[in-house]
């Protein structure tokens, strides 16, 4: 589908969208992440790729402070969007996670009708003044999450009656109704069927064009399908943060390659 | 021989049979035991089931179908001449089978031997006086129809009994003799044990069954009775509750609504309380409260559903009741004339149904997935956004079973009534009127010296019918909201 050779290489004219420093996780007395530096460009899809529990899927969701869910949970360090830390006092979890949308390894569409589940975000955030611009705006979201030809004829039938590929699209659609800034999507495409995963993969790369899109995968392959940066985690460490293409071909650190090439993982 | 001692008997058969099957499998398979089909000890397992069970099921039936066979016999015996001075046949039976029980006594005290007991030619004054003095209960001077009958009745049973002794202990015999026989190493002598188990399991749940419907027959008989002598239409659209005991004069009002109406409006105001309440507190332990919170305060809410509803009664009575009545009461805003009233019942039957509704509910909302919350979170709801708009709308099919199943719970509830709301059947809207129930009239209808034959208490079982109608489809239809709704999120 996207083998590396297509990547048009825009790094040099994107701009800095999420800068983390320093960033330490930790449950309860579990050192979850260590040092972890990195910055994020806008328009730009971001892989984070490693190991099982090398702390990819929980730096994701410190991005939109999903971890302040979890009670034991303690992030230090600063993660700043657009120039603002985002875990300063002032800053309201519940608005930041409106402005960085987030889609979940297992579809999980709520038990509503389709167009409920697109509106969802939009009504909380007061979005739309009538039901003239709720309409517009999901069927916008519908559009992008390019689902919107498949269930044009039956907004109404519930959203846990899609198939699994669709499932997950309407997830994205969902998230992206909100008008994100950043998407961060947990392994969006492990619960997909390979045509289901080349739709979503797709798309992913359509999203780029107006949102940072940050992606936790499993698969390799996917990451160099759809990133153009990759960054591998290993034992809460960031490793090896660059190109994708550079990743894949010409990694400079040795776990790094060991992983890429199937020795370690 | 004791019933007691034929059950151990067999028993004992039983074992012998178990023994016996394993040592043959054993000493049959030689040295190499995998050459049998089974372990030994279904071998075993298989005789000693064979010889049980057989046996057992005669020794059941026949306990239960010999009583049948005598009474018929002896009250066939007796001629219709004797029956004149006393009211019916089934009480002249009664006093057959106390003389009977009588002689039974005076025997094993000494006072007469078996054969005077059994003499037909036994003087009716002499056996009376002997009676009397070995201290059986005879109430009256036995006449002779009446002890010839005794008699009969005696020698029956007795023969019945040594009958039956000797079949069951035969086919025990006998199936053990089957088991020990057929036990081979090539008998499949484990799938015949699972078998049986499998009946046994089938046997269990049709007691369950077999006694619901026993129960509904029973209730649907002496309804129809009821129907016999009462007009259906002056039953269920009567709106005056007065029945009239004891031949005192005039005829009884039975109209079930003034009862129906009670039996809702109490209901109401407890699903009103236990409602929200029992919601809210569900909410709160399963979506906010800490681990800590938790494990100490949803046993204490379950507390509450132990808690017997005679003690809610007493509640009622005794605390809630005065306590309305000093605020609502003559010295009050002048509503309420006495502690028994609807309200006071409503209250603290709501009290009583809030762990139903919140345990059931709490599960409920458990059960809704990580993933939901997840998604609502990751969209920028907050956490009381997220439990109105996503959790409580795939928890409600299941909320809403919780409810009904807590309707019918109170519908049915009796305790409560009678302590809390009073007596009086009456039609009015003031919920600070004493109203009663459907089940409180039940109680009050066939408690005291009434004939089972009259309207006025055979109308218990009409009235249990139509509340057992009501829940039934309450039930039915909780369980098919349930049903229908449960596997949306999944």
């Amino acid at each position: 589908m996207y083998d590396t050779s297509h990547h048009r290489q825009e790094t040099a004219v994107t701009d800095v969208k999420i800068k983390a420093k320093d960033v330490q996780v930790y449950y309860g007395d579990n050192h979850a992440i260590k040092d972890v530096s990195v910055e994020i460009e806008n328009n730009t899809v971001t892989a984070f790729i490693g190991p099982s529990g090398c702390g990819k899927s929980t730096f994701l969701r410190c991005l939109n402070r999903m971890n302040d869910t979890i009670d034991i949970c303690r992030v230090e360090g600063d993660i700043l969007i657009d120039g603002n830390d985002i875990y300063d006092k002032r800053v309201d979890p519940v608005q930041l996670r409106a402005k960085v949308g987030m889609v979940f390894q297992k579809p999980n569409p709520f038990p509503k009708s389709i167009y409920d589940n697109i509106a969802y975000g939009p009504r909380i955030h007061g979005m739309a003044r009538n039901k003239a611009e709720l309409d517009e705006i999901v069927e916008r979201a519908l559009r992008r999450g390019a689902i919107w030809d498949e269930v044009k004829d039956r907004l109404n039938a519930p959203g846990t009656g899609l198939s699994g590929g669709q499932q997950q699209r309407l997830c994205i659609a969902r998230a992206v109704a909100t008008e994100p800034e950043v998407l961060l999507m947990d392994e969006p495409c492990s619960a997909l069927d390979p045509i289901a995963t080349a739709q979503v993969e797709e798309l992913i790369d359509e999203l780029r064009q107006n949102y940072a899109v940050v992606i936790v995968t499993h698969s390799m392959q996917q990451a160099a399908r759809v990133s153009q940066k990759t960054a591998f985690f290993h034992l809460g460490n960031l490793v090896e943060y660059d190109d994708t293409s550079k990743i894949f071909t010409n990694p400079e650190d040795s776990r790094t390659e060991s992983y890429i090439t199937g020795r370690i993982g | 021989m004791p019933l007691l001692w034929l059950f151990l008997l067999v028993l004992a058969i039983a074992l012998a049979a178990f023994v016996l099957a394993r040592s043959r499998v054993l000493a049959m398979s030689g040295q190499d035991r995998r050459t049998l089909h089974s372990l030994p000890n279904y071998y075993g397992s298989n005789a000693a089931m064979k010889s049980a069970i057989p046996a057992l099921l005669v020794l059941v039936v026949w306990l239960i179908a010999q009583p049948f066979y005598v009474n018929s016999v002896v009250s066939d015996a007796i001629p219709d001449s004797a029956i004149a001075d006393t009211s019916s046949r089934s009480l002249l039976l009664a006093e057959v089978r106390r003389a009977a029980d009588g002689i039974d006594l005076a025997v094993s005290a000494g006072a007469m031997t078996e054969a005077e007991a059994r003499d037909p030619d036994a003087d009716v004054e002499t056996m009376t006086a002997t009676l009397t003095e070995a201290g059986a209960i005879v109430t009256s001077q036995i006449t002779q129809s009446v002890l010839s009958a005794a008699q009969q009745f005696r020698v029956l049973n007795d023969t019945g009994y040594r009958i039956m002794t000797i079949a069951v202990l035969l086919i025990a015999a006998a199936g053990a003799f089957w088991g020990i026989k057929e036990t081979r190493p090539d008998f499949r002598a484990r799938n015949v044990v699972e078998q049986g188990i499998r009946v046994l399991l089938i046997a269990a749940a049709s007691i369950a069954i077999l006694t619901t419907l026993g129960i509904v027959l029973s209730l649907v008989f002496n309804t129809v009775e009821f129907f016999r002598l009462y007009p259906a239409s002056d039953f269920f659209f009567g709106t005056n509750w007065a029945p009239s005991f004891s031949g005192r004069g005039g005829a009884s009002d039975l109209g079930i609504l003034p009862l129906l109406w009670g039996t809702f409006y109490i209901s109401i105001v407890a699903l009103v309380v236990a409602v929200p309440v029992g919601l809210f507190s569900a909410i709160y332990l399963s979506e906010y409260a800490s681990p800590k919170v938790r494990a100490f305060a949803k046993p204490m809410l379950e507390v509450l559903a132990g808690i017997p509803t005679i003690v809610y009664g007493l509640f009622a009575l005794l605390t809630v009741g005065p306590l309305l009545v000093s605020v609502f009461g003559d010295e009050g805003l002048g509503w309420m004339q006495a502690g028994t009233a609807v309200m006071t019942a409503g209250l603290v039957m709501g009290i009583m149904l809030i762990p139903f509704v919140s345990s059931l509910s709490d599960d409920i909302i458990n059960a809704v997935p990580q993933a939901m919350r997840d998604g609502s979170y990751g969209l920028g709801a907050t956490q009381s956004e997220t439990i109105r708009q996503v959790v409580l709308p795939a928890a409600l099919p299941g909320i809403v079973g919780a409810i009904l199943l807590a309707a019918s719970r109170a519908i049915g509830e009796t305790m409560i009534v009678v302590l809390g709301a009073g007596a009086a059947a009456r039609l009015s809207l003031n919920p600070f009127d004493a109203m009663t129930t459907v089940t409180a009239k039940i109680v009050s209808q066939l408690t005291g010296d009434s004939d089972f034959a009259s309207p006025e208490a055979l109308v218990a079982f009409a009235l249990g019918m139509t509340l057992f109608v009501i829940t039934l489809g309450l039930n039915v239809f909780a369980l098919y909201i349930v049903r229908k709704y449960r596997e949306q999120y999944e």
